[in-house]
């Protein structure tokens, strides 16, 4: 088809990579995650309270387990990190946070915010 | 001008008035998650254990059942406009387009469906073991 030789618009590889560009990346791959796995185990726990003790004691026997730890640290992760880019979002929406150095700083600021809001919710479970 | 069709008016003729509702939709809801969200991880981290019974006590009381059903609509509402748009920047072959975004129609209404139903069934056993308990107890003798 000759449509498929049409030149093409620049894509992510020819950009010098900043940290908006991390952020924008960040909010596609953490929202594909929670809607993709996040609901997917959402299902599941309401299913297993729903059926009663002992299907909810094989949800727990998942949860506990190191593959089950490892996707809900890493849904805290998801939710704190679209939670952070998504209030970005809601600055940038207003018109707010465009100048070059506080857009950058902000963006930074995002990633960071989540890694340390996923540790203090973790500690809490864990320590408790 | 102005007094035409929806798609008269798009084509040249000035806004249809419906272009930003995907856009401004998202944003109720995201609204809503940020604090259904935040909701849901501090019930959860402040939770004293994970039993079966503390998680039942918790999730049928009439506030948190009606924020957790909440919480459901609003997360798989988002959760549909975020993957159609996913959908939309990735999936270019029209018939392609049309399946995807009916498999995801389907999985969003039919996942908050069910869970809304678990949400209710988990209330009705709350409230079976409530009733049973009482007709044991009035069957002891009144304590």
């Amino acid at each position: 088809m000759a449509t498929k030789n049409r030149p093409l618009s620049p894509h992510l590889q020819v950009w010098r990579w900043g940290p908006a560009m991390l952020v924008s990346i960040l909010h596609r791959v953490t929202g594909d995650g929670m809607a993709l796995v996040g609901l997917g185990v959402l299902i599941y726990w309401l299913a297993s309270l729903a059926g009663g003790p002992a299907a909810y004691e094989a949800f727990s026997a998942h949860a506990a387990a190191w593959y089950g730890k490892v996707v809900l640290v890493g849904l805290t992760w998801a939710f704190f990190n679209h939670m952070a880019s998504g209030v970005r979002h809601f600055v940038l929406d207003i018109g707010a946070g465009f100048e070059l150095k506080s857009n950058a700083a902000w963006s930074v600021f995002t990633p960071l915010f989540a890694l340390a809001a996923t540790v203090v919710t973790w500690a809490a479970i864990l320590l408790k | 001008m102005g007094n035409g069709t929806s798609i008269g008016r798009v084509r040249g003729h000035g806004s249809a008035h419906s272009g930003t509702h995907h856009w401004l939709v998202q944003r109720y809801t995201a609204i809503a998650n940020l604090f259904l969200g935040l909701w849901l991880v501090f019930s959860l981290v402040t939770m004293p254990n994970y039993e079966y019974g503390t998680l039942m006590t918790w999730a049928t009381g009439p506030f948190n059942a009606v924020l957790l059903a909440l919480f459901v609509v609003s997360t798989f509402w988002h959760a549909r406009l975020g993957l159609q748009v996913v959908v939309e920047d990735y999936v270019h072959d029209h018939a392609n387009k049309f399946a995807a975004m009916a498999a995801l129609n389907l999985a969003a209404f039919g996942g908050a469906g069910a869970s809304l139903f678990f949400i209710a069934r988990m209330v009705m056993l709350a409230a079976g073991q409530e009733s049973a308990a009482a007709a044991l107890q009035s069957a002891m003798g009144g304590r």
